[in-house]
């Protein structure tokens, strides 16, 4: 049949050009992407990861407001290297509620995949304030407005409504906060309940004093209470070694 | 004038391009200016000036928006308008969703900017528009395939060139990213705020799918469109093997799709799928190299032309840099390389090998063989032209040496191990060893941006001529008409 095949036809006809054009380029593609969604393998579960809560929520937003993806990774690799620098590398699981990801490509600072725990919140509000107070050699922006701006709360619950909607399980009603009992136990679940949402919010601000302020909640408390759970839900100690050959 | 190119005006629809080409030499100016300028801040970061608006992490996508979209995408809708036209011998198909094209994607330009310095971002990399910019990116681009593959429908010439084939895929393939990639729940129908439908690695994946075909059609095969035009044209020879752009377009179409994976070496992404992004990476530098050697060997039997004529030189060094960058690309996918090279400014000297060395210098000779055309005229200055070429010469290299010293520094000093196994340096010993090179890399854009003032420069002087010359023309036709 290709015998007498010139590309002379394709050249002559627009209509063929552009849906060979089309077959050619969808291929990849779909080989690659298609089966992501399919495989289990892609994200296992693992014990611990559980959706933020709607403070660590809002404290993500801000990340990805004010670009911090455009300087720090959020994506340790396998090597001695990384795990003597920033922990355990991570895993497929440990990001499977972000939407959009944060893994990031470029380190100008440090990976913060497992910042969580490693600072006090003290050194999170001074060094987001002015870096170079905490390190002198930094060439981070300060962050000085995000503890002078209040936190925006009037649409927590339809942020967290809209997350709901691409797949993360934050319950709208009792059965959705029943199943999340089970999967993630009542104290998480709690956390998880968008008509509580803004109580929970404020109440974890309060709390956690994030910024040094109890009287209002900033947009420092959430930030930071967004850095300090980073990499933290997972507990390695728990997980054997041979568990961990199954989880990338 | 001669009567052919009087002629040619009237013959084809040149308002549109001229538009177009003025509008991607406004946003080269922007946005190297925002480049120029992000790229001092990590040299000196005072320049942050405490400003949420204007600090770096919301400023690059300014950057990367403005050089891309709008430079890049301005030059790639005014050439593909012209050549189109040109090659198929008729008028623009649509005319009027030509001119929404353009209104269209520069609302889309400052639009997106502007949400960008007021905090409004998908935190996907060259893909930052919010929702409601990528509706309006989609409305853009369906016109302009309308109007592209309407006007090749129309066409005059039985065969339709090879540069229309690398348009056609560019616009498609572009199409099918943009959508993919931007999916996503908006908070409400008036909220700016929106999360990716995908999470974790499957978003990932998309991205990334996204990411590197932006770089493989957006900036490549829409500017080899450019090459197979502008290039023979400008050297007065047919594209020296036919056959060769044939195997270039089809491998470089089907291969491209398959290497986004090769950013997401050694993450939580399936091991099965960045080796076959390896795989077909370190492939696709035969189509790259093919379609390189058919440009450079387009000017064999013109070579004289190097010595006397700065905008060949541009296209020729645009062609070195092409092959050059897609050596490059293809080592910094093998894994072993890559575990050193990724998250390090290596990758963003690569980029920019290829983005000033290969993207913008073509589109540079393109442009300033074009638009003396548009405007019936003679170009302002030859020597302007080759003081630009020069110093967007030596402002790449500059950009690209000071890269390569800093990202394989940086790589090295974060796996070195003293003699009691402990990490060497700190993290911060890294940032600080960088200083001189942030700075160098800063300067040599400062080089490049010079360049692009002059052209600009020299493009508004050519217009003002090109003006007056219609203008005294107009007069004479209508003395000699009483």
């Amino acid at each position: 049949m290709f015998k007498n095949f010139k590309h002379e036809k394709i050249e002559t006809n627009a209509g063929l050009l552009l849906v060979l054009t089309m077959l050619a380029v969808s291929i990849g593609g779909l080989v690659e992407i298609a089966p992501l969604f399919f495989l289990k393998s892609t994200m296992e579960d693992v014990e611990g990861v559980r959706p933020y809560t709607p403070l660590e929520s809002r404290g993500r937003d801000i990340y990805i407001r004010e670009g911090c993806y455009t300087c720090h990774s959020q994506m340790i690799r396998p090597f001695r290297d990384e795990q003597l620098r920033y922990g355990h590398y991570s895993l497929a699981a440990e990001s499977k509620y972000d939407h959009p990801f944060q893994w990031g490509s470029k380190r100008t600072g440090p990976d913060l995949a497992r910042v969580g725990g490693k600072y006090s919140n003290e050194w999170h509000v001074q060094h987001l304030i002015k870096p170079k107070s905490m390190v002198p050699e930094s060439v981070m922006p300060n962050y000085q407005w995000l503890q002078e701006n209040k936190l925006d709360v009037s649409d927590i619950e339809g942020r967290l409504r809209a997350l709901r909607m691409t797949g993360v399980p934050y319950s709208a009603n009792d059965e959705e906060y029943q199943r999340n009992v089970k999967q993630f136990g009542e104290a998480v679940a709690k956390t998880l309940h968008i008509p509580d949402a803004l109580k929970n919010l404020v109440a974890q601000a309060q709390s956690g004093n994030f910024d040094g302020d109890r009287s209002s909640v900033s947009e420092m408390d959430a930030v930071v209470a967004y850095l300090q759970v980073l990499g933290t839900m997972v507990d390695f100690s728990k997980i054997k070694p041979e568990d961990l050959v199954k989880f990338r | 004038m001669s009567a052919t190119s009087v002629a040619a005006v009237e013959q084809y629809d040149y308002e549109i391009i001229k538009k177009f080409s003025i509008m991607a030499i406004v946003w080269g100016v922007v946005g190297m200016s925002a480049g120029v300028f992000i790229a001092s801040q990590l040299a000196w970061p005072w320049l942050n000036f405490d400003s949420p608006f204007l600090s770096f992490g919301r400023f690059r996508p300014v950057h990367t928006g403005a050089v891309i979209f709008g430079f890049g995408g301005s030059a790639l809708f005014a050439t593909s308008y012209y050549v189109v036209q040109r090659t198929c011998q008729t008028r623009l198909f649509a005319p009027g969703l030509a001119t929404f094209t353009f209104w269209g994607w520069q609302a889309v330009i400052v639009l997106a900017a502007l949400s960008y310095v007021s905090g409004f971002s998908q935190g996907r990399e060259y893909a930052e528009m919010e929702w409601p910019i990528d509706l309006l990116v989609l409305f853009v681009w369906v016109a302009y395939g309308a109007v592209f593959i309407g006007t090749l429908m129309q066409r005059k010439q039985p065969h339709i060139y090879v540069a229309n084939w690398f348009y056609l895929s560019f616009i498609l393939v572009t199409a099918l990213l943009h959508t993919f990639n931007n999916l996503a729940v908006p908070v409400d129908l008036f909220s700016m705020k929106s999360y990716s439908l995908f999470s974790g690695a499957q978003d990932a994946m998309t991205q990334w799918w996204y990411g590197h075909n932006a770089v493989g059609f957006f900036l490549t095969s829409a500017f080899l469109g450019m090459m197979y035009y502008f290039v023979p044209k400008h050297a007065g020879r047919p594209v020296y093997s036919y056959r060769l752009s044939i195997v270039h377009f089809w491998a470089l179409s089907f291969m491209y799709m398959w290497v986004g994976t090769h950013h997401l070496h050694w993450t939580a992404l399936p091991d099965w799928a960045s080796t076959l992004g390896a795989t077909f990476s370190i492939m696709l530098l035969l189509p790259s190299w093919g379609g390189m050697i058919n440009g450079i060997m387009t000017l064999s039997g013109a070579w004289d032309k190097l010595r006397t004529d700065p905008i060949m030189r541009f296209m020729i060094v645009a062609l070195s840099f092409y092959g050059m960058s897609t050596f490059e690309g293809p080592l910094m996918s093998l894994k072993d390389v890559n575990a050193l090279s990724h998250y390090t400014d290596w990758t963003v000297g690569h980029v920019h090998s290829g983005a000033l060395g290969w993207v913008a210098m073509i589109a540079f000779g393109s442009l300033y063989h074009m638009i003396p055309k548009l405007w019936n005229t003679q170009i302002f200055s030859v020597k302007l032209i080759n003081a630009h070429f020069w110093l967007a010469t030596i402002g790449t290299l500059l950009y690209i040496t000071a890269m390569w010293i800093s990202g394989i520094s940086q790589g090295l000093m974060w796996r070195a191990f003293d003699d009691f196994g402990n990490l060497q340096y700190s993290f911060v010993e890294s940032v600080a060893a960088m200083h001189p090179f942030y700075a160098m890399r800063a300067i040599g854009g400062m080089f490049f941006l010079t360049g692009m003032v002059l052209m600009a420069i020299n493009i508004y002087m050519t217009v003002r001529r090109g003006m007056r010359e219609a203008d005294s023309a107009q007069a004479r036709a209508a003395v000699a008409a009483v």
